[in-house]
């Protein structure tokens, strides 16, 4: 074999191949996905341009009118809400982080958050009126955290003790939560299919602000995730049962322990983000209350990189899309669902160019690396 | 009563077998495409612009039409259109070596968004007063059944009275199970699957299978979206209208323990449960939704117990999920 090698090098050598490196610094890394997204948004500008005839900048100044509003002229509320949208992704991608970095597919947010506002809507119905608002939403907080961490729990005992598949698990619990909600919604909306909003046990609004208290609880969410998860015992080993049960076993920890108590965390979360879609946003129920949004949370938490700071940044940009490209939709009159073609084209590109983090590329006669 | 329960069962059941033939002959070369559901509406938006230019060509005049080309162009669109999105998702987990959930799950927003944008643009164009496209003679040539099947009385309308998509399915199931399980082909893309290092070192090319399993595969699944429309809807597309029939092919595929043969038998007992709060004597409105809930219960159900009888032939492919990098061993 080594004697062939000079002879066959000439002839069966490929022109590249690709070698697996770690040594790329976070810094260099960084530097990569940042290209990705900025090359994705000139992308996306130039289509804009096509779709609504006007030049780059003013694809960009749609796009931001679209995100933000006007708010240099000081108008705040199309911010608000950007900020709102933001934090229920924000709140579903941290839910679903922890079961993820344990390498648990939690496919199921959207159900959890589901059962978490059912039981917030419950509470507000039947109590409404018979409690002052703060213990009714204790009792709110309590029930829906209650519900959420259930729904999530039910998977996580199947995939603790006979290792069921917890992909299709959680997101078949989805469809029975969205049948649960129809019917529950059929029942308390006569036959209308929609629930008027409950004046009972709304969240505060804080100034003449709707969103405050939603934004504040989920800032609050994110920088106890991100304690938890690099501080804490517990998530220490759910990093450890993320990267290998066996190693896990082997140091004592109880891995099917584990695995049921970050689900019931999971779970708990998006219960809680349920709360806020219900009882600070909304103040009624429909089965599209999520929105798909839980699918989403599970590329932000993965671009995110299981940090919860970065997935503060990844969804700050996600939502800047789906609102900015929407306003470019509708001011071309196209269908809104263009801003999904478009978020899902820009998690593509980013997905796609983790490869140049994680590999190089090596030509056959000039040792010349090929950087993205 | 019972005869037109059976036939709708078939009918609901069909797009289920192709996604999850399509699905199962991806899973066997070990990769997880969790890109399905978005795949056949890519698959039925195609199929469904195909056939839109095409009547426009012939001035909306049945006469004018083909019946071959009529079915044929809406054909050959979808499948082009479901072979691209499955040589994205190959491209970047096969190549790239990205997460094969995170592409799946991507791949799958990309893919509703597609079915969704076109559509509506496709509804505005044709100036439709509803919300929906009807594209109802390229429908009248998809759903011709086989002449002698009011002929045979009952048996004739339970075995001969489908779309030739119908029967499509079950064949192309036939096909993939005897490829998988009878030819060289298939010991070659299950060795892929269940251990790629060492297909790699026995000669066979890993990258190659993967790449055309995965095209295949999204091929199959994307004419699941076309039969929908054309067959099951009588040629109507409406935005959201497919619904959440792609995850429940995914899930058919463990029940059907990888074997598309068990998929077909799966499939129509899909199609049945799926149908069921409709032919349940004396249901209101609110008990029907929670009759709804039962294809997702008995796809827990066979989860937990195809988990808890840990037979070997019963396993998935050994390494799905995970992507082949040749030189991490």
């Amino acid at each position: 074999m080594m004697a062939n090698k000079s002879t066959m090098k000439t002839h069966h050598e490929p022109l590249f191949h690709v070698v697996k490196r770690d040594d790329m610094s976070a810094g260099k890394a960084w530097l990569v996905r940042i290209s990705t997204i900025v090359i994705s948004f000139i992308f996306i500008g130039f289509v804009s341009m096509v779709l609504t005839g006007k030049n780059f900048g003013e694809a960009f100044e749609t796009m931001f009118l679209g995100a933000f509003g006007r708010i240099f002229d000081g108008r705040m509320t199309m911010l608000w809400k950007y900020l709102q949208d933001v934090a229920i992704l924000l709140a579903l991608s941290l839910a679903l982080t922890p079961a993820f970095k344990m390498k648990f597919w939690n496919c199921g947010a959207e159900g959890q958050t589901l059962m978490g506002g059912l039981a917030s809507i419950i509470c507000m119905i039947e109590l409404g009126g018979k409690m002052q608002t703060l213990p009714l939403i204790a009792v709110i907080a309590v029930s829906s955290i209650a519900a959420g961490a259930i729904w999530g729990l039910i998977p996580a005992i199947f995939k603790a003790l006979f290792n069921t598949n917890e992909t299709l698990f959680t997101l078949m619990m989805n469809y029975i939560a969205t049948q649960i909600i129809a019917y529950y919604v059929y029942i308390k909306g006569g036959g209308s299919n929609v629930i008027n909003p409950v004046p009972y046990g709304n969240f505060p609004t804080v100034g003449d602000n709707d969103y405050f208290v939603n934004i504040v609880i989920v800032a609050v969410i994110t920088i106890l995730m991100f304690i938890y998860l690099k501080f804490s015992k517990q998530g220490y080993e759910i990093s450890v049962v993320g990267e290998s049960q066996n190693t896990a076993r082997y140091v004592g920890i109880n891995v099917k322990k584990v695995i049921i108590r970050t689900m019931v965390i999971s779970g708990a979360l998006c219960g809680v983000t349920g709360m806020l879609l219900v009882a600070g946003k909304d103040h009624s129920i429909n089965t599209n209350l999520v929105g798909g949004q839980g699918f989403t949370a599970i590329l932000m938490s993965w671009l995110g990189q299981f940090n919860p700071f970065i997935m503060v940044f990844m969804t700050g940009i996600v939502i800047f899309l789906k609102l900015g490209v929407a306003k470019i939709a509708d001011d071309a009159l196209l269908n809104s669902s263009f801003s999904e073609i478009i978020v899902g084209f820009v998690i593509l590109m980013l997905v796609g160019c983790e490869f140049f983090i994680h590999y190089s590329i090596k030509f056959r006669h000039n040792k010349k690396e090929v950087k993205a | 009563m019972i005869i037109q329960f059976f036939c709708r069962a078939v009918l609901l059941g069909v797009p289920l077998l192709y996604g999850s033939t399509g699905e199962i002959l991806t899973e066997k070369s070990g990769h997880l495409n969790l890109g399905i559901p978005g795949i056949m509406y890519v698959g039925a938006i195609s199929g469904v612009t195909g056939s839109l230019i095409y009547e426009n060509s012939c001035g909306n005049d049945i006469a004018n039409m083909n019946p071959l080309l009529a079915v044929l162009i809406p054909l050959v669109f979808s499948i082009v259109g479901s072979v691209l999105m499955g040589l994205v998702y190959s491209f970047l987990t096969v190549t790239l070596h990205a997460n094969q959930n995170v592409t799946g799950l991507a791949l799958t927003t990309l893919g509703i968004g597609l079915g969704n944008f076109l559509g509506s643009s496709l509804i505005s164009i044709t100036n439709s007063d509803l919300p929906s496209i009807a594209l109802t003679n390229t429908s009248s040539f998809f759903s011709t059944k086989l002449p002698f099947y009011d002929k045979l009385g009952v048996v004739g309308e339970l075995i001969f009275s489908y779309d030739f998509l119908t029967y499509f399915a079950i064949i192309i199931a036939v096909i993939v199970a005897i490829v998988l399980n009878r030819t060289r082909v298939g010991l070659n893309l299950r060795s892929v699957g269940e251990n790629p290092a060492t297909a790699d070192a026995a000669g066979i090319n890993v990258v190659k299978y993967r790449y055309i399993a995965t095209a295949v595969g999204s091929a199959i699944a994307g004419l699941g979206g076309l039969q929908y429309v054309m067959a099951y809807a009588s040629g109507c597309w409406t935005n959201n209208a497919f619904g959440d029939r792609g995850w429940m092919a995914i899930a058919l595929v463990i029940f059907a323990l990888w074997k598309p043969s068990l998929a077909i038998l799966g499939s129509f007992f899909f199609g049945a449960l799926c149908n069921a709060n409709n032919y349940i004597q004396g249901l209101g409105t609110e008990t029907q939704e929670l009759f709804k809930m039962i294809p997702y219960i008995a796809t827990i159900v066979v989860l937990i117990i195809t988990s808890m009888r840990k037979k070997r032939e019963h396993q998935p492919p050994a390494s799905l999920g995970i992507n082949y990098f040749r030189e991490e061993r």
